[in-house]
């Protein structure tokens, strides 16, 4: 276990796992209602708080996995259960832990009938996403990752909207059929290495042809997780008709799994596969970002509109990626972040305005802005962050991603920045649209500001836009070290040229 | 002779008796159930008690080891879940029910026999007790319908069942022809030393056979959705978990008896493991009983477990094992709640479970539980059988069987998360609550913590299967 930092002592990432779970337990014994809800906020909330300590004691300066655990779990088969947070996953860890209870909060209201059902589902959601995260097992890796499509699939399939059915079988069918052959790579992993660590995997020197068909089979399981155009049709569906917290849980977390696939397996684990299909894959995102754009461009309902921008965000986030250069790397990671932040908040934005008018058509929501200022204010922030308005926190990322690019590559650097012009058009369409709309707005004079329960959903998020955006040292200084281990871990491996032979004409 | 060897044996037998003297009694009909209880109860301990006894009976035709003790163990246990769970037997009539409980434990004691039968005659025997105590059960089931489907299903299933023990029995007689004995310690070393010869080969496939037509395998599979439709729910019940775990065990015996390295068994059991998989996934994709959606599910997972015994080696075999417990378990769990929902012994459609996380909560959340778990959906037995069975078949270099498996998860998955849909995401309409009798309850939680703790700790469970096959290898 050389690769590992093991906790001596309370085994903190073990507790965040695992409280989750057990209040989930408990909570089936447990009143619905209120009850439920207060429960459930105080999980999340000891959650986060039991999180917070691992950024202050995390050493910025290696790039081994630390707060490590390792149990073996199935002797036979040399499975174990193993555990540790590097500067890739802990910024994803905390985001995880910290978004939880304003999905509680957000979804205070939203959620009328079986509130217990809803919050046990919340509960196992975060449970298994943050395993996800720490996973340094591949099998306890694809169990969690398998694991968290049911109370996803049942927090669409039961709270969602009217086409909630058609949503919710959509999804779950497209991320399990891409991750089939994602447990056959696994598989072929474990024969040629004799053991399901993940850190034992990297650095491996497999054959070309070895690497490439693990690779497509990681891809393709990662691809649709982010999704990638032209796997993303499942997004816009399953946004649309899930509940407000199953968006911000799909938008914020979900997604980063993907892109968290690429950076923890495909990048370490076939390196010469990733080099060689790079051009390909970069290509792909310059079309994702495009499309994502377009499409945003021309929705009429909010969630679509924000479910497309997403697909163009991740496009930037993969672009970042698969640049495999420092600069594009980092940006790429803190742009998981952002994304998760600031799309996050804007599907939290669109549930309250959907609790008031039952619409989220922007026609119904036109002119807002003159009977909720408060909410105005939040959505402006928020859509000036997703379309990368400097001075907050997408700026950082999208700017990072794009010196990247344009080191790696000028022509394509250059397609990708019509994405971020498209950005600002769709974003400002409907800013436009919502705060003052025309001369024709429905009558709004019915509707309520923000309470205070809606405020205090949304600030932390405002606060860490503003955060991110100004002063991106304390989350940018983790990383680093475990991204340059990464970077070498790509470009030091053997049989990039024979295969780039290959595939490249 | 040492009593404890026969125990369970002994029990069910007894109790077959009494039951047979019930059965000509005027009022037997209502304490047939208690009393069948009891006796499988009995059994249950016998079989706790004798776990561990090692020795033979029978001229040598009659092995108790600790493979057979773990089978039957598990055999009568599965019989004792599906007793408490059909709490009135609704789908067959009063008059027959001492006799129905008769033949059910008639079947039983078929099957626990034949688990320890170590020459070929004996297990013809064993096999045949079983067989015939089932084909009766069938068309036990009163004449709700008046179109017969029930007696449609019996001779279908005693038709397929004798072409099947036909083939195994000429099987046997190229074995016995072959190497002059009945009894399988002197049959393995002389069919090992013929190799791969192909009369041995073909006669070893025939005996198969009779075991592939009990677990539904391709294409020996012809009765399983008719007798699962046609038979009343708990029979069904009981057709699609206990005898299962029998043929698995019979089937691990004689695959011991190929000889090492012979392509063309092997090669046949891909072709059969995958043509099962594929028939059974794509035929269940349109079904609307859920019996008979289950029924084509069994078919495929039938494909699984061949995964396992193509390995030809210990570990193969200790997943296959695996896989049919944590199949019967899942199963069952699925069939309580059908059995509960069903409320006068009707058969059940899928639509029929339409909100049923509002009528009956419990038994939403079993039947979502049963569903993941026979899709392959981790944490729970399925994706754990699952993944120990592909890592096996992959081990041994069967990359394409691998993949083609791999995606029969995958088509899988719509059926099975269609019921899932069907039970949490439609409203009831005017659908009526169902009563949930407090053992049924009881039973229900404890088969689903059962599929989660194989699922998450599967260690046990294939170190007590190992150990098992450490006595007969």
């Amino acid at each position: 276990m050389d690769f590992l930092i093991m906790n001596n002592g309370t085994p903190w990432l073990s507790i965040l796992i695992f409280l989750p779970l057990a209040g989930a337990l408990v909570q089936m014994l447990l009143p619905t209602g209120n009850v439920a809800r207060l429960w459930t906020l105080a999980i999340t909330v000891i959650t986060a708080a039991i999180s917070l300590p691992l950024y202050f004691n995390f050493d910025p300066n290696t790039a081994l996995y630390q707060f490590g655990e390792h149990h073996v779990w199935v002797p036979s088969l040399n499975i174990s259960y193993t555990l540790g947070i590097d500067g890739i996953s802990l910024l994803l860890v905390l985001l995880t832990t910290l978004l939880m209870p304003l999905c509680v909060l957000g979804s205070w209201k939203y959620i009328e009938k079986r509130v217990k059902e809803f919050m046990i589902c919340l509960l196992l959601m975060e449970s298994t996403m943050l395993g996800v995260f720490m996973a340094l097992d591949f099998v306890l890796f694809y169990i969690l990752w398998e694991a968290m499509l049911i109370p996803m699939y049942l927090m669409i399939g039961v709270w969602g909207g009217p086409r909630k059915t058609y949503a919710s079988i959509k999804f779950f069918l497209y991320t399990l059929a891409g991750s089939v052959m994602l447990l056959v790579a696994i598989i072929a992993l474990y024969l040629k290495t004799g053991s399901f660590s993940i850190p034992q995997m990297m650095g491996q020197d497999y054959s070309a042809t070895f690497q490439l068909w693990v690779f497509l089979a990681f891809f393709l399981a990662f691809a649709i997780k982010v999704p990638m155009f032209p796997f993303h049709t499942w997004l816009p569906a399953a946004h649309v008709e899930a509940p407000t917290a199953g968006s911000v849980i799909l938008a914020s977390v979900l997604l980063k799994m993907g892109t968290y696939g690429f950076l923890r397996f495909c990048l370490p684990i076939t390196p010469a596969a990733a080099l060689s299909l790079m051009p390909y894959i970069l290509w792909l995102s310059v079309a994702g970002i495009l499309y994502g754009g377009f499409t945003a461009l021309a929705q009429s309902d909010m969630k679509k509109l924000i479910a497309y921008s997403s697909v163009g965000h991740m496009g930037f986030v993969t672009l970042g990626i698969f640049v495999l250069n420092t600069n594009g790397v980092e940006g790429a990671i803190i742009q998981m972040i952002n994304h998760g932040i600031t799309t996050g908040a804007l599907f939290l934005c669109v549930g309250m305005i959907y609790e008031r008018t039952h619409s989220r058509e922007l026609s119904m929501a036109k002119g807002v802005g003159k009977y909720m200022p408060i909410y105005v204010t939040f959505l402006a922030f928020f859509s000036l962050s997703s379309l990368a308005f400097p001075a907050t926190n997408s700026f950082v990322g999208e700017f990072l991603i794009l010196v990247g690019a344009f080191a790696h590559n000028k022509i394509l650097a250059a397609c990708a920045i019509p994405g971020a012009v498209l950005a600002a058009a769709y974003m400002l369409r409907m800013l436009q649209k919502v705060i003052w709309g025309g001369t024709d707005n429905p009558d709004q004079s019915y509707l309520k500001d923000l309470s205070l329960r809606e405020i205090v959903t949304l600030a932390p998020l405002l606060v860490f836009v503003f955060w991110i955006g100004l002063a991106p040292k304390p989350f940018m200084d983790v990383m680093h070290t475990s991204v340059a281990h990464l970077l070498t871990q790509v470009h030091g491996a053997q049989g990039t040229a024979q295969l780039a032979q290959i595939l490249l004409p | 002779m040492n009593p404890m060897l026969f125990a369970p044996e002994l029990g069910l037998l007894f109790g077959s008796l009494l039951l047979f003297f019930l059965s000509i009694s005027e009022h037997g009909g209502v304490q047939a159930r208690k009393f069948t209880l009891a006796v499988a109860l009995i059994s249950l301990v016998a079989a706790f008690a004798s776990f561990g006894q090692q020795g033979t009976l029978f001229y040598a035709a009659y092995k108790v080891d600790h493979f057979s003790q773990l089978f039957k163990l598990l055999i009568v246990a599965g019989l004792v879940v599906v007793l408490l769970f059909s709490v009135d037997l609704k789908g067959v009539d009063k008059d027959v029910r001492p006799e129905y409980y008769l033949f059910l434990l008639l079947s039983t004691l078929g099957l626990v026999m034949l688990v320890s039968c170590v020459e070929l005659l004996s297990f013809f025997i064993a096999l045949e007790l079983s067989s015939y105590s089932l084909y009766l059960l069938v068309p036990m089931r009163d004449d709700r319908t008046g179109v017969r489907g029930q007696m449609e299903a019996a001779i279908k299933y005693i038709l397929f069942g004798v072409v099947a023990t036909g083939v195994m029995l000429f099987g046997m007689s190229y074995l016995f022809g072959l190497t002059g004995t009945t009894y399988f310690s002197e049959l393995l070393p002389k069919l090992h030393a013929l190799g791969s010869e192909p009369t041995a080969l073909v006669g070893i496939v025939m005996v198969m056979g009779g075991f592939f037509y009990k677990l539904g395998v391709f294409p020996f599979h012809f009765w399983v959705p008719d007798v699962y439709q046609g038979s009343s729910n708990e029979t069904t019940a009981f057709i699609a978990s206990v005898p299962k775990l029998g043929a698995v065990a019979m089937l691990i015996r004689i695959t011991t008896l190929v000889a090492p390295g012979s392509e063309m068994v092997i090669n046949l059991l891909m072709v059969l493991a995958v043509a099962s998989m594929f028939y059974g996934n794509l035929a269940a994709l349109v079904q609307k009983d859920i019996k008979r959606m289950l029924g084509f599910s069994g078919i495929a997972h039938a494909g699984f477990v061949l995964l396992g015994l193509l390995t030809l080696k210990e570990s193969g075999y200790a997943t296959s094992m695996y896989y049919i417990f944590g199949y019967v378990v899942m199963n069952l769990a699925c069939f309580l709640v059908i059995c509960t929902v069903s409320r006068e012994g009707e058969n059940v459609q899928i639509e029929d479970l339409s909100g049923l996380h509002k009528r009956a909560p419990l038994l939403a959340l079993t039947m979502a539980v049963g569903m993941f778990a026979l899709a392959g959906i981790p944490p729970f037995v399925g994706f754990m059988g699952k993944f120990m069975l592909l890592a096996g078949a992959l081990n041994q270099g069967h990359l394409l069987l691998v993949i083609l498996a791999a995606l029969n998860t995958a088509i899988a998955i719509y059926y099975y998360l269609s019921v899932v849909r069907v039970v949490f995401c439609n409203d009831p309409e005017e659908r009526p609550e169902v009563l949930v009798g407090a053992v049924t309850r009881m039973v229900s939680i404890c088969l689903m913590v059962i599929i989660v703790a194989m699922g998450v700790a599967p260690t046990g469970v294939l170190e007590a299967a190992t150990a098992a096959l450490r006595s007969i290898l």
